[in-house]
């Protein structure tokens, strides 16, 4: 019998979790350590910020999910890899440490035959002074989205900040990202829509300035260095669809920002020009930057081996091409295929947990020295299909020998459905319902935009909204494992 | 002043855009073009899913 143990319970971690344990059976052992008890639809944590939906809407507890599916939960974080195992046994394992009630910080030892890292980001608040509260969390100078719980919170906020509006008290709100090396625009982008549909809702809209802040260097780069797409019979590029959107709206902008400083009701940033900025507000969901969520990893000896394994972000190295040099020389063949480690062909990184090559926009600096480019988005869908492969590949090697053909999802050869919605009513929400193939272009094989301009598109309107709806539900029915849930794609 | 000329004028940001007339924002709204947009999204984000896996 063999054992796989999973790192994180998130969209990539439960789709290999769950596809590796139908695969595997009853023979082999597949053991989820997660340091939450609750799985959450993210996506959908814009509409809890919203107050749209309740935070139940959105999560669900995952031990008993697990329970039906025969696999060993154990809500815990993990601290460490030892990969070549102890000084007297080669057995590697991970020592773990308990979030479960009334077993708080109780450390275990799990040895594994196979690893998939898919923990995810660790949400770096702290790297913008005065975004996070100096012990990992979220001060209380802006809201977030990036958890149920943050959702709740900001939603809360924002209730506020309508009611001060309806008595005649003019509002500022500013939403965007918190640092000059963020990614996860797209969340940040549905936000500030959301408030806006609701703000005319509420009938408040007059008395809202709201504006959007952003590291991209232009509106629409959303961390992918933009995309061109088809629309009213013309191939246009994202900044033209983005901005008209804004203007639409109106919601002014800031971008090529590196957010340096949050006070109660400020910010400081700079922008690419190497000017420095203040920007007042009375409400702000700022997405903070990602980072690793800081394994180490321990050789026999117990020497730190955290380098071989992890590149100084964090994430996990991967069979990417991490030497591909300057701008210039990137090639979509530096992204990774396998997701397997360079290192030990037992262990292998899904989802944000990866390390990628390098940035998939365009590198800028400020003339200071400070980098202002979003970073490779890697969530929702390049996440669950990455996490499917990587359940293939480790499941064949367990029945097959460690020499098969591993599963490949690069996401050079891998597409992405993104649908921003408005507003939650079936008839008067409105969404921009974009898909991109592939999500890091290919100038070799799509000369001209890198992506293949019949399936990179997006319009707005109600039919994206309703997707968005069948979305939601379709992915907590998958995720709950509930009957014929391995015939919907990730 | 047309709804979509309104905020041309705002800012030198909104200037510099395009902003949807009545035809197209009505369209947006409209259920059986929606639904009609809604088929063909879907076949499309499909047919994106298919080429990934």
């Amino acid at each position: 019998m063999a054992r796989l143990i999973i790192m994180g319970g998130g969209v990539s971690g439960h789709t290999t979790a769950t596809f590796a344990k139908k695969w595997l059976g009853d023979e082999h052992e597949v053991v989820v350590v997660t340091p939450n008890s609750q799985w959450n639809w993210i996506p959908s944590n814009i509409w809890v910020g919203v107050g749209q939906m309740e935070k139940k809407d959105v999560v669900f507890p995952l031990a008993p999910i697990y329970k039906k599916a025969g696999i060993d939960f154990r809500q815990a974080l993990a601290t460490e890899i030892h990969p070549n195992g102890k000084a007297d046994d080669d057995t590697p394992y991970i020592v773990i440490s308990s979030t479960e009630e009334g077993k708080e910080g109780q450390t275990e030892e799990l040895s594994y035959d196979y690893l998939v890292n898919a923990t995810g980001p660790k949400l770096n608040f702290d790297a913008t002074p005065g975004l996070g509260n100096g012990s990992g969390g979220l001060s209380g100078n802006t809201v977030s989205v990036c958890t149920a719980d943050h959702a709740v919170h900001a939603s809360e906020e924002l209730k506020e900040i309508f009611a001060k509006a309806k008595a005649g008290e003019r509002q500022k709100i500013l939403v965007g990202t918190g640092h000059g090396m963020c990614t996860c625009q797209g969340a940040a982008f549905e936000y500030i829509f959301n408030i806006e549909h609701e703000a005319r809702k509420a009938n408040v809209r007059d008395m809202l300035d709201i504006k959007w802040i952003s590291n991209e260097s232009f509106l629409g780069d959303f961390g992918m260095g933009g995309l061109h797409m088809k629309v009213g019979g013309y191939a246009v590029s994202s900044k033209l669809f983005a901005e008209s959107l804004y203007a639409e709206r109106d919601v002014q902008w800031i971008i090529g920002a590196h957010t340096s400083k949050v006070e109660e009701g400020k910010i400081e940033y700079e922008l690419l020009d190497g000017t420095m900025h203040e920007e007042t507000f009375d409400f702000a969901m700022l997405i903070p930057p990602f980072g690793g969520v800081g394994l180490k990893a321990y050789d026999k000896d117990g020497s730190d081996m955290t380098d071989t394994l992890f590149a100084p972000n964090g994430f996990m190295k991967v069979d990417a091409k991490y030497d591909a040099g300057a701008y210039e020389n990137w090639k979509a063949s530096d992204w990774p295929v396998t997701y397997q480690n360079p290192t030990f062909d037992n262990i292998f990184a899904a989802g944000i947990a990866f390390a990628p090559p390098h940035l998939i926009s365009k590198p800028m600096t400020s003339p200071n020295g400070t980098p202002i480019n979003p970073t490779p988005p890697r969530t929702g869908m390049p996440s669950g299909i990455i996490g499917k492969a990587v359940a293939h590949s480790v499941c064949d090697m367990i029945k097959k020998g460690k020499d098969v053909h591993l599963h490949e999802a690069s996401m050079a050869d891998m597409g992405a459905a993104c649908v921003a919605s408005a507003g939650k009513g079936l008839f008067d929400g409105s969404a921009a319902a974009m898909t991109v193939y592939p999500v890091v272009p290919d100038f070799e094989k799509y000369p001209g935009t890198g992506r293949d301009t019949n399936y990179t598109f997006g319009e707005i309107g109600l039919a994206g909204h309703w997707i968005k709806h069948i979305l939601h539900h379709m992915f907590l029915y998958k995720a709950k494992l509930k009957p014929g849930w391995t015939l919907i794609p990730e | 002043m047309k709804q979509e000329e309104i905020n041309f004028g705002k800012s030198e940001q909104f200037n510099l855009t395009m902003i949807p007339g009545s035809f197209a924002r009505r369209m947006r709204k409209n259920i059986i073009w929606q639904f009609f947009r809604f088929m063909v999204i879907n076949i499309k984000m499909l047919i994106v899913v298919s080429k990934s896996h």
